[in-house]
């Protein structure tokens, strides 16, 4: 920030001086807690609690939940998002509202809302467990459900967003020369919304890494199955907050550090770079 | 244009009809404590202390009893980081002890209601389970407190004493994570407190753990340094202590100490 001060300040002479100064306000209010948490990190026991094998556990099982959930939510929420913004059909606004619930949803009831569905007795948790077997709930399986259930949303508003924004002429013209739609959805469209996908799967994976209460609820809390950091981090609370001042500091590192990579590979355009 | 001005009104009105609520009946009776306090109590209270809360307030109606629940240990954290609580209630001696040792507690502890462990299965008790040592049979689903939780160090103790080892499907953050797994019949059995099976009604059956195998869960309550209303909060635990406050505490399935 310092060194880029100089330059800063001949573009500020175009901008309303109370926007700067609200916009500094905003970013006091994100940076404070973390340094908050900084300020408060057990320095000289960090390394020990970091490497403890329970941390790096959670660590693993957040990071390896959170990307399927990911890529679940990529999977079924593409194809959905497509649907509502390209396809006219009655009800497509309650579809709509149905499929981004989730979002307000607070995640405890989320997490018993899956019970009733897909647990042991849920309305088709029950056929699940009865002809394959399968039971969700206290599985890994089952924290990918829960994560993908709150995060998916994410993905499919802002890819929607990129679907109605993208230029239809482009796919209208492939099709008159020929190609097939999924040719045309592969090589025309997907491409185009390529910006809105990545936003979207970076903010349903950020919120899947962070998820809690549906998981708890749904999936409960076992070490290497289904303890994921946040899990961890709320139990180390109860008995030693130095402990989960350092786990959540590894989780925020984490997910800053993808973020800002993200940002700067994929959705990029407004970084500003030297030319 | 013209919404913004009226919602602004109405919000407005409705925040002086709050206020006239909040300040409302403020001489009656004269031994009556007056003022509003915040109750931090362990998960295990929560059906048992809504009704005595009630029961406080209407016989000091100028009184205001707030509750907060949550697993013990969590509270105290919550307290030592600066929450507004003026009386804590424990479901165990050691988590107390923590806010007695960091200096936060207004009064000495009293230990005012006990409590013991029993096994609580789903209605029905669909998988015939008979005692402690039935947790550990292969296939069960069993949830515990976590250990860091009362509830769950409790839990512990027991197990250690009839020398059962139990792998539990989950560790839940407080008591009422394991009755709502065993009431949605996720879980085929837990170890909870006996008065979260009667708080859990008709959809919960509790399987006794005989008393050379339990533990007696002591609750002591004591209000907190950072206290604002010194009358209400010694009220309130005068209450819980007194005869009335002991007989609603009964009807949960609480013992006296």
């Amino acid at each position: 920030m310092i060194v880029s001060a100089p330059a800063r300040r001949i573009r500020s002479e175009r901008l309303p001086l109370v926007a700067l100064v609200l916009a500094a306000v905003a970013t006091a209010f994100f940076a404070l807690p973390f340094i908050g948490l900084l300020w408060k990190a057990p320095w000289g026991d960090a390394w020990s609690i970091l490497t403890s094998e329970s941390a790096l556990t959670a660590l693993r099982l957040s990071l390896w939940c959170s990307l399927w959930a990911t890529v679940f939510s990529v999977l079924f929420g593409v194809p959905l998002a497509w649907v509502l913004a390209r396809l006219t059909f009655p009800g497509r606004g309650a579809v709509r509202a149905l499929c981004t619930l989730s979002m307000v949803l607070p995640p405890v009831v989320a997490g018993v809302a899956l019970f009733y569905a897909l647990g042991r007795n849920g309305l088709v948790g029950q056929y699940l467990d009865e002809w394959f077997g399968i039971t969700l709930p206290f599985t890994t399986a089952g924290v990918i459900v829960a994560q993908t259930f709150v995060a998916m949303p994410f993905l499919v508003l802002t890819v929607e967003a990129a679907f109605r924004q993208a230029d239809t002429r482009f796919e209208d013209a492939a099709r008159t020369l020929g190609a097939s739609p999924w040719y045309v959805f592969r090589r025309i469209t997907l491409p185009a919304i390529r910006p809105g996908l990545a936003a979207g799967a970076v903010l349903s994976w950020a919120r899947a890494l962070g998820e809690f209460g549906a998981t708890i609820t749904f999936a409960g809390n076992f070490p290497g199955r289904t303890q994921t950091m946040p899990l961890a981090i709320y139990l180390a609370n109860e008995t030693n907050p130095d402990e989960a001042i350092v786990l959540s500091l590894v989780l925020i590192a984490v997910s800053f550090g993808v973020l800002v990579a993200l940002r700067d590979r994929y959705l990029g355009g407004t970084a500003p770079r030297a030319a | 244009m013209s919404r913004a001005p009226r919602i602004a009104a109405i919000v407005l009105a409705s925040l002086a009809l709050l206020a006239a609520c909040g300040s409302s009946s403020s001489n009656n009776g004269g031994t009556a404590v007056k003022g509003a306090i915040t109750v931090f109590a362990a998960t295990s209270l929560t059906a048992g202390f809504n009704e005595a809360g009630a029961a406080f307030t209407k016989a000091n109606p100028a009184a205001k009893v707030t509750f907060s629940f949550d697993a013990s240990s969590a509270l105290v954290t919550q307290i030592s980081q600066g929450a507004p609580a003026d009386v804590f209630a424990s479901a165990d001696t050691a988590t107390m002890d923590k806010l007695v040792k960091a200096g936060l507690n207004g009064s000495a502890p009293v230990v005012f209601a006990t409590n013991s462990l029993a096994v609580i299965v789903p209605k029905g008790n669909p998988k015939a389970i008979t005692g402690v040592t039935d947790l550990s049979r292969a296939g069960l689903k069993v949830v515990l407190c976590a250990e860091q939780v009362p509830c769950g160090s409790y839990a512990k103790q027991v197990l250690t004493k009839a020398n059962v080892t139990v792998t539990p499907a989950s560790f839940e953050q407080n008591v009422k994570g394991v009755v709502t797994k065993v009431t949605a019949g996720e879980a085929d059995a837990g170890i909870v407190y006996i008065t979260d099976v009667k708080a859990a009604g008709d959809k919960a059956e509790a399987v006794t753990i005989p008393a050379d195998l339990n533990v007696t869960a002591s609750y002591p309550i004591a209000t907190t340094k950072s206290s604002k209303n010194a009358g209400v909060d010694a009220a309130f635990i005068a209450f819980l202590t007194g005869p009335d406050g002991q007989a609603i505490l009964a009807k949960y399935g609480f013992t006296k100490p």
